[in-house]
């Protein structure tokens, strides 16, 4: 009951926190799972995020695996919830304003004044992806690979992915 | 419910299989499927608006595509839409995660099984900046948007600044320049 509460405190602040998605709160869950309260390594930490990447959804996945570690199956859910729970929250209540000034001048400057920044961020964040993916030539050719194949044609994505697990067990054997 | 922007009220049937298809098959990130079902296959939202919506899920905390979610329920069904939507978009990613999480432990270190993950993830990473471009394209035509797109890119994805202080360091400047351009 106190490890759900305490996954329920950690995964909350974590989410708050998590300004611009995920990776930004990153430093913050190591210090807080493995300097504070011990559930993991540093080294189990790495590889538990590793394990959420590569699931499909979102890449919080993280606060899952912990919860799963520290108190089962009830833990995962406690994770997952507190993680996502108060930033939905936030979310809704900034986005209903946000709706009611669409027409408003200031609103519109605003808008076009993030939408540079956010999509600034997605791609870095699609370089964060690789560098933490790719470890040789190879591995880079599949993802410039893919992102030229995606932008140029309306294959479905899944595609893509078997077609790098595919170079993959081909390619690195 | 209020719908916005002339688009017809989705069911909670269609919330929840459009966000389920874009959570089971979000491998390295749900955003580019979520885009290609939500714009370029239903045609729920144009492409300024989804890059619009998301930019604000973005730019307040937690994960952006469930806080899409959250917005995007909310849109057609109140808090009820925002549940439907989240259940469906993490339902099967939070079941295939723990049993990922099993099966790693047990089989991870067998190399054929490796040499999979790396080709998954490769291509996954690929995939995030393959839609990265297309959202950023439509700004290109812009020089301010440009140099803003470009700077934000710069400072977390080659000076690794946190992501907070970028967008203190960058938003006075994309305000000002938008002002100008909507003047």
């Amino acid at each position: 009951m106190i490890s759900l509460l305490l996954l329920a405190l950690v995964f909350a602040e974590c989410s708050l926190l998590a300004i611009g998605g995920v990776a930004s709160t990153l430093p913050e869950m190591a210090h807080l799972v493995v300097d504070v309260h011990h559930w993991a390594t540093a080294p189990q930490f790495a590889a538990l995020f590793g394990l959420g990447q590569a699931a499909p959804g979102p890449n919080m996945l993280i606060s899952t695996l912990i919860g799963e570690r520290v108190a089962g199956l009830p833990g995962a859910l406690v994770g997952t919830a507190a993680m996502i729970t108060p930033s939905g929250m936030l979310a809704l209540t900034v986005s209903r304003i946000w709706d009611r000034f669409e027409a408003a001048p200031w609103r519109r400057i605003v808008q076009a004044a993030i939408t540079p920044i956010s999509s600034g961020l997605i791609l870095a964040g699609a370089a964060y992806l690789i560098r933490a993916a790719d470890h040789d030539p190879f591995a880079y050719a599949i993802s410039f690979g893919a992102a030229f194949i995606n932008l140029r044609s309306k294959l479905h994505p899944l595609w893509l992915l078997a077609g790098g697990v595919g170079l993959g067990l081909v390619g690195l054997a | 419910m209020t719908v916005q922007h002339g688009h017809p009220s989705l069911s909670y049937r269609e919330l929840f299989i459009g966000f389920f298809a874009a959570g089971v098959s979000g491998f390295g990130g749900v955003l580019p499927f979520a885009r290609r079902l939500i714009v370029e296959r239903r045609g729920w939202l144009s492409a300024a608006e989804f890059t619009d919506l998301l930019a604000l899920c973005q730019f307040l905390p937690g994960p952006n595509i469930v806080n899409f979610a959250f917005v995007f329920g909310a849109r057609h069904h109140g808090l009820r839409g925002s549940l439907v939507a989240v259940v469906g978009l993490l339902a099967a990613p939070f079941v295939i995660v723990l049993l990922l999480g099993g099966f790693y432990t047990r089989y991870g270190q067998i190399p054929i099984v490796h040499h999979g993950f790396i080709g998954l993830a490769a291509a996954a990473s690929g995939l995030m900046l393959g839609t990265g471009v297309k959202i950023a394209l439509p700004l290109f035509r812009r020089l301010g948007a440009s140099i803003i797109v470009a700077a934000a890119f710069l400072l977390v994805g080659i000076l690794q600044f946190g992501i907070p202080l970028t967008i203190l360091l960058t938003l006075p400047f994309s305000l000002f320049i938008a002002w100008r351009w909507r003047r």
